[in-house]
């Protein structure tokens, strides 16, 4: 069986054309501009982390094309469900990024409110945010909303999971307004999409009825535009469909991670030549779209986006202790309570001995 | 008022949770067309339409995890698990999930989704119908565990647990269900109980027996017979596990001065260990003798034929009683 991958933007940066997907309204510019400043803001990252001052970072290197294209196809009505790389994703969003750093230097567990910007909080256990952006559609359904879709975001390990089984059955025949995204970037950890699926990944959807396409994940143009088509059909009462964003993940699973354990060096510098970002770019220097003096300014206000963020995530204070019990229940729990109470009053037993010695 | 089952309090409750709330919706396995395998929901599909009462995959993990996006989306779902044993496959949602989104999301994100679960055994079932795992939730920070023992007071902490901006799981003695007693439909919401109240159901003097659920009519079924061995046991129904009312307890045993809980679930690390540990800390100086613990055993739920010896009945709570009053 032949493998249909949609692209419509070469790793050379041609541009190609396919009758299904016309390209009239995408701003290729800020596209590129989106994906710099997202690879600019993962690299601080992992800088960061690296010197003590994330506890963690996931960073999205290689998988900017699949983020800022399909995050880009959403309306500002429709809902995002994340993993926890969509960094992007959040980006493209409008979520200020330094939320998520927050996240990762370990002073909230996300905290942002999902409604403000249309993007869930992360989600760490695999696969099971896919239901709840079953469950958020059926909502929109239940609405009688028909400007509004709901889009998943998950990973190729995910589709192991049985949450993610049970979110294409419920999507399925519920007929709901979602468009499931699986980022395929060839690794579960160090477990190759081999240890997933006897099946390409875009073909898991057909057994339970739903279309499945794979497009190539490194190419923003086909993201942008097979999402944004997908969506229009979910909006319509098309019913879900998954996509399979064919891409890779240079960088490692996490910062903790040594992904030189289970990959060749070769199998990085050819996805290298494929990068999302270096395709663009020669494309809108040669059709003469872009100048060096538009490089030169993204590269600037990347350079500026990091320094502040860098400037901001240091200024971050630690949460008071007794933060720890706020947000547990909306209503209030005597156990809790005298919990918070106590703890309180041991606190202050360090405060007056400072005070009398 | 009206003469009707646990069963039927329960769907009267419902009930009027859908009309009073258009953001309340019902969804599990067979809970439509069927209204139930113990017919709790019997009638609201068609009263209410297919869109509020929902009749879902069989996956439970789905049901909690949709319901989790619906609630997203503004909506108070209802989650129907069809049996105590079968809500394992919605451990995940429930516990990574549900419980945690509040704290997750500083205080952004509300979920008030409640999940009814029939639990606890006498039934003769096979096996993973008779279960309590009330325990794990109780052991969950987020969520509100609570179970109800009669018509009446099911009836209101229903409509309360749906009215809850918190996550509820609701616990349904199962073998009560049939049940009967005098419930006023009509009563106001404002007037009932707390959720996270217990109540003492029997007054008493000489020692203070707690219980949830099913074992609620079987402790005042011993507190009757212990009258009779010049016993005056006070029984409260605890109704919240969690978060557990100490002040009703503390002040009932600081009378007594001997307290027994009873609960179908495995003794160890069950709910009366938290209750014990409580109780002594809270009581210590007013105890005349340990607090002692009745309950199922270390063992997987045993067969049918064999579970009136797992099961505590009168005579066990009884045993126990006698005991606190040996030390």
């Amino acid at each position: 069986m032949t493998i249909e991958t949609i692209q419509l933007l070469t790793p050379e940066g041609e541009r190609v054309d396919h009758p299904e997907y016309p390209l009239d309204d995408a701003d290729i510019k800020g596209m590129y501009r989106d994906m710099a400043l997202v690879r600019r803001i993962d690299n601080e990252a992992v800088a960061l982390q690296r010197q003590g001052e994330l506890a963690l970072w996931a960073p999205l290197l290689g998988q900017e094309a699949a983020q800022v294209g399909s995050a880009r196809a959403l309306s500002p009505s429709d809902m995002a469900f994340p993993s926890y790389r969509e960094h992007g994703v959040a980006w493209c969003r409008g979520l200020d990024i330094l939320r998520v750093f927050e996240l990762f230097r370990g002073v909230t567990h996300g905290a942002w409110d999902p409604e403000e910007h249309k993007f869930h909080l992360y989600t760490v256990v695999i696969g099971d945010q896919t239901l709840h952006a079953t469950g958020y559609a059926m909502g929109i359904q239940r609405d009688g909303s028909e400007n509004e879709a709901v889009i998943a975001y998950f990973g190729d390990g995910a589709t192991s999971q049985g949450d993610v089984s049970e979110a294409f059955a419920w999507a399925s025949v519920f007929h709901a307004p979602l468009v499931f995204f699986c980022q395929n970037n060839q690794f579960a950890i160090s477990a190759p999409p081999e240890r997933q699926s006897r099946v390409p990944i875009y073909q898991r959807s057909s057994g339970f009825g739903f279309p499945g396409i794979r497009v190539d994940g490194n190419d923003v143009l086909a993201c942008y535009a097979v999402t944004k088509q997908a969506l229009r059909s979910a909006r319509e009462g098309d019913g879900p469909t998954l996509i399979e964003a064919f891409t890779y993940r240079m960088g490692a699973h996490t910062t903790t991670d040594d992904p030189t354990r289970y990959r060749l060096a070769s199998e990085l510098e050819a996805w290298r030549l494929r990068d999302p970002l270096e395709r663009v770019r020669s494309y809108l220097v040669r059709t003469g779209q872009a100048d060096s003096s538009f490089f030169e300014q993204i590269e600037a206000e990347a350079d500026e986006l990091a320094s502040k963020l860098r400037a901001s995530v240091l200024a971050l204070p630690d949460p008071p202790p007794l933060a720890l019990f706020d947000n547990v229940y909306a209503g209030s729990s005597a156990i809790l309570d005298a919990e918070r109470e106590q703890y309180a009053a041991y606190l202050a037993g360090f405060a007056e001995e400072e005070v009398s010695s | 008022m009206s003469r009707i089952t646990l069963s039927r309090a329960i769907n009267e409750g419902l009930r009027r949770a859908l009309e009073s709330d258009q953001k309340v919706m019902i969804m599990g396995e067979d809970v439509g067309r069927l209204g139930g395998v113990f017919r709790v929901t019997d009638g609201l599909q068609k009263d209410f339409g297919e869109h509020r009462v929902v009749d879902t995959p069989l996956a439970e993990s789905g049901i909690v995890g949709t319901a989790i996006g619906l609630a997203l989306r503004g909506y108070r779902p209802v989650c129907e698990i069809q049996f105590d044993g079968f809500v394992y496959p919605a451990t995940d949602q429930i516990v990574s999930q549900l419980a945690k989104m509040r704290y997750r999301s500083g205080g952004k994100v509300a979920l008030p989704v409640v999940i009814r679960i029939p639990f606890g055994g006498g039934i003769g079932a096979v096996e993973h119908h008779s279960e309590s795992p009330e325990v794990f939730f109780a052991h969950t920070a987020g969520l509100r565990v609570v179970a109800c023992a009669d018509p009446a007071d099911a009836f209101a902490m229903i409509q309360l647990a749906i009215a809850s901006d918190d996550p509820v799981i609701f616990f349904e003695p199962k073998r009560r269900y049939w049940d009967k007693a005098e419930v006023d439909t009509a009563a106001p919401l404002a007037d009932s109980l707390p959720l996270d109240k217990a109540r003492v159901v029997r007054p008493g003097s000489d020692v203070t027996l707690l219980s949830y659920g099913p074992l609620v009519r079987t402790c005042i079924e011993a507190a009757m017979a212990g009258d009779n061995d010049g016993r005056s046991i006070e029984v409260i129904d605890l109704r919240s596990l969690s978060p557990l009312d100490m002040a009703t307890v503390a002040e009932s045993v600081s009378r007594t001065g001997r307290c027994v809980v009873a609960h179908e679930a495995p003794v160890y690390a069950g709910l009366g260990a938290e209750i014990a540990a409580r109780v002594t800390e809270a009581c210590f100086y007013q105890l005349e003798s340990p607090v002692l613990r009745v309950g199922g055993f270390a063992i997987p739920y045993p067969v049918a034929r064999s579970e009136d010896h797992y099961l505590p009945d009168i005579d066990r709570i009884l045993d126990a009683v006698d005991r606190t009053f040996s030390y």
